[in-house]
């Protein structure tokens, strides 16, 4: 049994099955059919709609994601706004009114994503103010609708839409006027009782469930877990997650830097890798879409040890570290340690990933983050170089070069890091490192590159770095930089 | 009696506090899509969210893995036994044809013996639920014993394995022209197919009659062929069946035939269980059993004079047809058919070539193969400026079709060349092309890295269908006795705004609002036998055709208001909503209301069918020559773009386009499809990226692996704009022209400003080969080539 609102409706439903997604519940269950599906995959946002979770004000806080790979039971203690629940009766919405006039819809099918979209946007922009709207700002407004494909538009109308949106009179959906919703959403935020699904609240919880249930799934965000049950068709018997555990949801500061609990997602980074590690934050805002930011964490980047996962090479560059919990009790691992083979990590049986250690940047420590792929949004990297080094008395020290797309992990170029550490950054240095590249990856040829564009691209990553500590600005020679 | 403005309800909404940026590009100054409000509240209906009967059926199918093979054994008990599942149907099952080729056979509903691309159904399943067909399927077994797979075009060109037989357009003497040229190059080139990726996927819903008919709702732009293939698969008679389309989400020419086959499979399994039976594809199935547009191999051998002016040459264009025609005969036509794109060719011959390959059939996408015949010839522009110093605009702008140089290769003398030269004209000068052009050089000399390109490409392309009998369209219109208007047509509504323009062609004849008319779905059972809405044909062919039917209703209420009321029929016409006559003191003015309920009352039809056939068009095959299109569509596009020349990652940083639509029937609806179309094309020249095995298996098979362009991928600058005051000079529909597909091909300005960027890594003198889609990389091999070639020049110099 799971109990959510939908539209400021209260729902009970019964005897849904583990891997039932909320794009499921809603068109085969609940007949509600505004909302539709593109892909089943989380690729085309056609789905997207809006979770609001109850936040430490007592309110409502809306995100949006893709229905299609969100789990039924987390809608548990949630409010789901979809499509059908914007209109005050007769009267649109601003994001819909917006749509209409600027003809930002022709065939149609992705409009609703796209008004839900704009409408986390839109309702993001209202927190904390009590008048006014805060601006809209371009480059937000792209990271919103990066995860919405329109094979009509062309987008520019869809864009002015957005820019027109506080022309409109600030009509709310009825809903909004229940002064006692986000209390009556807030009261089922209690314990899922559901056959095959568990979602505990406490680490411990967690133990114990895990020692019931040992052979059960773990999931958080599900933004890759759930494509085995809508594209390969898995039935999951029996599924734990993990995503309110109180203790992987926290943010821990210590003097050395953070523990990030494994079930943080993206989006709940963005302040802190602003401000820690600038370069690693504009690469987040190129993992997938706002729709999986929103949900996907960091742990499950992680866990899933995917050769072309986004942080892991990151992280490797930053020295992370990870705290890993299991029936035979706590231990910590260098990230490095982690990733054995391809998909397969040193995690023992039973044992899970419960924070991730973000070192506090050294005072002088440089990092850069290069994603290369087939498109600049939504897309899963052809190869990702992130490299971290210190530059003392012209020399370069502290040298940690990690690639994705390059090995069957993410992995550092070690014989190209020694090429470097130690040397001026000239280009004997780097003619060495770029050679060296060459001895310490064989890429495989895929359908995101071939070995002989991934080689190339990597080694050309190295020649940037060459330029940028050579005094060229990033927006000289590096077109990321220069067009964003 | 209910006034007018009661007739439909809009749904009131906030109006915006001011309109100051209303400049041309901007909303709000022609009629919005007319399912606008359904799309943004989530009411608009796609095929997947009609009620079905609750025990409707879903279907899944069993697709092959095998390219090309001979099935020796499918085992289904398992899929029969396995839960939920209430039917298996395999080829045997099929009482009536089992072929559904749409113009030539050559596609089996269900594979028999041999089994020709990995993706072709081999059965079906209808279960209780869709889950449930969906792990039956994955039950069969199935045994192919798999042959030698074709999946080169160019080999299988070679070796005569073609659909239908090649084709030749010829005028002149190309070889002694070519002979004769000061100057010769030639090149070859490859250009990429294209996924659809409309986001709604292939589906249907077939519900039973009582009289062993089907209703088919279907997702297709075709619903008549829909009609005869469901017919004659059921072997019953084409009345037996009725297929609708409401709308769909997005069709692009992959629902032109290739929806029609999952409607026989519902249609069957529905007549067979008597139940109603949904069909739709998972995004994956989709990818993989549906034809794209088609891959080509092109080649030029081309002489100029010393101006870079062509005097004549070869070009040959090879399709990769998949396995079976489709329409791939006239779509490798319309390849060579704009093998010249704007310019005189000279004395040219120009072949197509059709190849087959064991591939999904390749089929209708937008511009239906004539956006790969322009690549070959812009190729060339680019080649020739290279090599002769020139800007690549130059070469363009002498060879565009001119006085003494207007008749085309295949015989059609090229109509308003004036509009043609004003338009790049006035588009060089408003782009600010050539200090943009100054810019850029200083620019690329100094930037070690990143490198800018621009480029002005022009678009001419021919708007009728190349098969003659599909340019006639019927419409079918009623007047309510409330004065309310019902208009159906044969066009089907993809997203295009198509049923809008009708609607607004039928309230203009009639003097009526735009509300007062209402399109519903396009039935076979109103109107029967019509053409597929694609060709860019829809509004000037449907939009004639109930015009037609307008006009006769408003003859027939001026010859019964001049009898009835005893006014003068001569000083008649319709506006605002009554019937005007007389001037001064005489006039005289009936509301629209009243006449129609007078003459229902005085016994006067208000129904009528309209037709409409396009005049002047023939095309011979035998000497490939004619006059295959009524009339042609202009535009042109500046594009800017910077080149990491390290990562071969590249940005479209401005576009400016000038576009040709006559007079527009809808500046807002023209504006989306001029847009729309511009990005899709730079999608296909770009991102998207169709993979494919060693095995002839797809590995790009979904929106993970197939990129189409996202928001952040339309250029920031981005200005549009319809060329003023030059009405078609053909009668067609209001002076407009068609615009479906004409824009996709701006598109190639963006190829060819990366061409231009890459270029300046060898100071302008090589033409860097670029095939498409033009990945990143592709992008950094040809820069990497670049420098390897100005590199080997310096060593040797």
């Amino acid at each position: 049994m799971i109990e959510f609102y939908l539209n400021g409706e209260a729902q009970r439903c019964a005897s849904l099955a583990p891997e039932t997604s909320v794009l499921e519940l809603l068109r085969t269950v609940l007949q509600r059919t505004g909302t539709k599906e593109g892909c089943a995959s989380g690729d085309c946002g056609a789905c997207t709609v809006a979770i609001g979770m109850p936040d430490q004000t007592g309110g409502l806080r809306y995100h949006s994601t893709n229905a299609c790979i969100t789990p039924a039971h987390q809608l548990q203690g949630c409010h789901l706004v979809t499509v059908e629940g914007l209109a005050r009766g007769d009267a649109l919405h601003p994001v819909q009114a917006a749509m209409v006039d600027c003809h930002a819809s022709q065939c149609g099918f992705c409009t609703p994503g796209i008004v839900m979209s704009l409408f986390t946007l839109h309702e993001g922009r209202r927190e904390g103010r009590r008048d006014a709207l805060a601006p809209l700002d371009d480059a937000r407004l792209e990271a919103t609708l990066g995860g919405n494909l329109c094979r009509c538009t062309g987008y520019r109308p869809i864009r002015d839409a957005a820019r027109r949106l506080d022309r409109y009179p600030d009509v709310r959906p009825l809903w909004a006027d229940d002064a006692a919703l986000a209390d009556n959403v807030t009261a089922l935020n209690a314990e899922l009782e559901s056959d095959g699904y568990a979602m505990p609240r406490t680490l411990a919880a967690l133990h114990e469930v895990r020692r019931q249930r040992p052979r059960a799934r773990l999931v958080a965000g599900a933004t890759d877990l759930w494509l085995e049950t809508t594209q390969r068709l898995e039935a999951f018997e029996d599924v734990i997650d993990i995503s309110r555990v109180a203790e992987l949801q926290a943010i821990d500061e210590t003097p050395d830097g953070w523990w990030i609990g494994a079930s943080v997602a993206y989006t709940r980074l963005e302040p802190l890798l602003e401000t820690a590690y600038p370069a690693f934050a504009r690469m987040l805002q190129r993992l997938g879409s706002a729709q999986i930011r929103n949900r996907g964490t960091l742990g499950g980047n992680i866990a899933n040890a995917s050769p072309i996962g986004d942080t892991p090479p990151v992280l490797l560059a930053l020295g992370a570290r990870l705290a890993l919990e299991g029936p035979d009790g706590a231990r910590e691992l260098p990230l490095e340690a982690f990733f054995l083979d391809y998909k397969r990590t040193a995690l023992a049986p039973g044992e899970f990933i419960r924070a991730i250690f973000l070192p506090r940047p050294a005072g002088d420590q440089r990092l850069e983050v290069w994603k290369l792929s087939k498109r600049r949004e939504d897309d899963i990297s052809a190869v990702l170089g992130a490299f971290a080094w210190q530059e003392q008395a012209g020399r370069l020290h502290g040298v940690r070069l990690a690639f994705g797309g390059m090995a069957a992990t993410p992995r550092r170029a070690e014989a190209a890091e020694a090429a470097l550490e130690g040397q001026p950054p000239d280009a004997a240095a780097f003619d060495a490192a770029r050679q060296a590249l060459a001895r310490d990856f064989q890429p495989l040829d895929d359908v995101r590159g071939s070995a002989a564009y991934r080689q190339l691209a990597a080694a050309n990553l190295l020649e940037r770095l060459r330029l940028t500590l050579t005094h060229h600005s990033p927006r000289e020679v590096c077109l990321d930089a220069y067009a964003h | 009696m209910r006034t007018l403005t009661d007739l439909s309800r809009p749904v009131p909404r906030p109006e915006p506090a001011t309109q100051a940026d209303d400049t041309p590009t901007s909303p709000r100054q022609a009629p919005p899509h007319d399912s606008a409000t359904l799309h943004v509240t989530g009411r608009a209906r796609y095929l997947d969210d009609q009620p079905a009967p609750a025990n409707a059926l879903h279907v899944a199918v069993g697709l092959s893995r095998v390219a090309h093979g001979r099935l020796t054994r499918l085992g289904l008990d398992a899929v029969r036994r396995a839960p939920g599942v209430v039917d298996v149907i395999t080829v045997v099952d099929i009482p009536g044809h089992t072929d559904v080729g749409p113009v030539f056979p050559g596609d089996p509903l269900l594979a028999d013996a041999e089994v020709r691309y990995a993706g072709q159904p081999l059965f079906a399943v209808a279960a209780t639920d869709f889950t449930s067909a969906r792990r039956a399927v994955a039950l069969a077994e199935i045994e192919i014993d798999a042959l030698p797979a074709r999946l080169d075009p160019v080999a299988a060109a070679e070796a005569e394995e073609w659909v239908r037989p090649p084709h030749v357009q010829q005028r002149g003497d190309w070889q002694r022209a070519l002979d004769d040229a000061p100057h010769r190059l030639e090149a070859h080139q490859f250009v990429g197919g294209q996924e659809h990726f409309y986001l709604e996927g292939q589906a249907c819903l077939a519900l039973p009659n009582e009289d062993d008919g089907v209703t088919v709702h279907t997702s297709s732009q075709h619903p008549s062929e829909v009609q005869k293939l469901v017919a004659e698969v059921l072997a019953i008679p084409f009345h037996a069946v009725t297929v609708e389309v409401r709308r769909m989400g997005g069709g692009f020419g992959g629902k032109e035939t290739q929806a029609a086959p999952w409607a026989c499979l519902a249609a069957l399994l529905a007549r067979r269980t008597g139940r109603a039976v949904r069909l739709r594809l998972p995004r994956g199935d989709d990818m993989r059993a549906t034809g794209k547009r088609h891959p080509f191999h092109n080649r030029y051998r081309l002489g100029f004079d010393d101006a870079g002016v062509l005097q004549g040459g070869d070009i040959t264009v090879i399709g990769d047809c998949g396995h079976s025609p489709d329409l791939s005969e006239a779509i490798v036509d319309r390849a060579m058919f704009h093998a010249d794109n704007a310019y005189s060719l000279g004395q040219a011959r120009v072949t197509g070539i059709p190849a087959r390959t064991h591939m999904p059939s390749n089929t209708a996408f937008r511009g239906f193969g004539g956006p790969q015949g322009m690549m070959i010839v812009e190729r060339a522009m680019d080649d020739i400026a290279r090599h002769l110093g020139e800007d690549p605009l130059t070469i363009r702008k002498r060879n565009l079709y001119r006085p003494e140089h207007d008749v085309t290769h295949y015989g059609q003398r090229v109509e308003q060349i004036g509009l043609l030269h004003e338009l790049v004209s006035q588009l060089e000068a408003s782009s600010d092309y050539w200090a943009r052009r100054s810019a850029i050089r200083a620019y690329n000399a100094s930037s070690p890295v990143l490198k800018k390109g621009l480029a002005l490409t022009p678009v001419k392309f021919g708007i009728s269908f190349t098969a003659k009998h599909l340019n006639q369209a019927g419409a079918l219109l009623h007047v309510y006795t409330d004065g309310s208007v019902m208009i159906n047509h044969g066009g089907t509504e993809m997203g295009q705004g198509l049923h809008t323009k009708v609607g607004q062609v039928v309230a203009r004849e009639l003097g009526l609002e735009n509300a007062a008319v209402r399109i519903s779905a396009t039935r076979t059972d109103k109107v029967p036998n019509t053409s597929p809405t694609a060709a860019s044909s829809g509004a000037d062919l449907n939009g004639m055709a109930a015009r037609n039917a307008a006009m006769q209703i408003r003859e027939r209420l001026f010859d019964f208001a001049a009898e009835h009321y005893r006014l003068d029929r001569e000083a008649m016409c319709l506006e605002n909503g009554e019937l005007v006559t007389g001037h001064g003191e005489g006039e005289r003015r009936i509301a629209w209301g009243d006449l129609v309920q007078a003459a229902y009352l005085g016994r006067v039809s208000l129904s009528a069918t309209g037709f409409y056939a396009t005049p002047l068009i023939h095309y011979d095959r035998a000497s490939g020559q004619g006059r295959p299109f009524y009339y042609y569509a202009y535009g042109a596009a500046v594009s800017e773009v910077v080149v990491d020349t390290l990562s071969g990652e590249h940005r479209v940083s401005r576009v400016d386009i000038l576009h040709d639509v006559g007079d527009s029937l809808n500046p807002a609806i023209d504006l989306g499809q001029i847009e729309g179309g511009f990005i899709q094309g730079m999608g296909w020249l770009t991102s998207e990226e169709l993979k494919w095995d060693d095995t002839g298996r797809l590995t790009s098979d979904g929106p993970a692996t197939y990129k189409i362009p996202t928001i952040g991928d339309t250029p920031p600058d981005f200005r549009v704009a319809l060329l003023e005051g030059h009405p078609n000079s053909q009668a067609s529909l209001y002076r407009s022209k068609a615009v479906g597909e004409p824009p996709f091909m701006l598109a190639i300005s963006v190829w060819s400003a990366l061409r231009d960027a890459l270029a300046s890594l060898a100071d302008y003198r090589l033409s860097p080969a670029l095939d498409t889609p033009a990945t990143p990389e592709r992008v950094l091999f040809a820069a990497q080539a670049l420098r390897q070639a100005t590199a080997t020049e310096t060593s040797h110099a």
